[in-house]
């Protein structure tokens, strides 16, 4: 019980972390030129120049390999209503890391979100 | 007016484009991992449990797909907000349950559908805000 609360902690935190870190990289990198797909690899190109791209990547393949295990020890029903939690912990992240305007609207979204999720992967 | 709804459009499409990534690869991923079988945590399991996943080719479709939803969710992430791209990116689940009833004739429980239910109230409440609250500019002072 010990190592699964463990392991839906990394996969929470290093989830969110690394998606806020990544976005971090992204505002900083500026937009695509266009959606084609040469203007999306020079794009993608300069992201992983950006130093919050490595940043992301070890917290975002702990959170992977955390998934793998959950998976592995627990059915599926279990492992994604828990990690719908990683929604409220993204949505306070971007408030206060990332200084986004998260209005009740939105607010009011998430939740629903978490609760539709967790009903879908246990109904 | 013209410039919001081509933001609106364009953030749409790479969410599809995420949405359908997402879970085509965590499907490939949970067949795969059923393959392996359960995981013991020590050492010597872990190693040979890396093993046998890093040589599994449905595990590598699925990883596949987690770096086409990789891309799609940079590409995104480079101008929309980050808590307006992650709720939207759930309606995946909606989608999934959809297409088992139409496609698979599976039977959904009552619950489920309330699920479904929340999450496109969710996502249409999430979707009706402005996809981009903050600027380059903005993010270049929060990292400084």
């Amino acid at each position: 019980m010990i190592g699964t609360i463990l392991l839906l902690a990394v996969l929470i935190c290093g989830s969110t972390g690394g998606e806020i870190a990544m976005t971090y990289g992204m505002k900083a990198t500026g937009e695509p030129a266009r959606l084609r797909p040469k203007a999306l690899l020079i794009f993608l190109g300069r992201a992983v120049c950006n130093g919050w791209f490595w940043v992301a990547i070890p917290l975002m393949a702990a959170s992977f390999y955390a998934l793998l295990v959950l998976l592995s020890w627990q059915p599926i029903s279990f492992v994604i209503p828990s990690s719908t939690l990683s929604y409220v912990v993204g949505t306070l992240g971007a408030k206060y890391i990332l200084k986004e305007e998260v209005n009740a609207a939105r607010w009011a979204g998430v939740i629903l979100v978490c609760a539709g999720v967790a009903l879908v992967a246990i109904g | 007016m013209a410039s919001e709804r081509r933001l609106r459009i364009k953030t749409l499409v790479m969410v599809l484009a995420m949405v359908v990534c997402a879970n085509v690869g965590d499907l490939m991923l949970k067949r795969g991992m059923t393959q392996i079988g359960v995981v013991k945590v020590s050492p010597s399991a872990l190693g040979h449990a890396f093993w046998l996943t890093v040589t599994n080719p449905t595990i590598w479709i699925g990883i596949l797909f987690l770096i086409g939803f990789m891309a799609s969710y940079m590409t995104v992430v480079s101008w929309a907000d980050y808590s307006y791209v992650m709720p939207a990116g759930a309606f995946g689940y909606a989608i999934l349950t959809l297409l088992a009833v139409v496609f698979l004739h599976e039977n959904v429980s009552a619950k489920r559908w309330i699920g479904v239910l929340l999450i496109c109230v969710g996502v249409l409440l999430v979707g009706q805000t402005k996809p981009s609250t903050t600027t380059a500019t903005d993010m270049q002072k929060v990292t400084a």
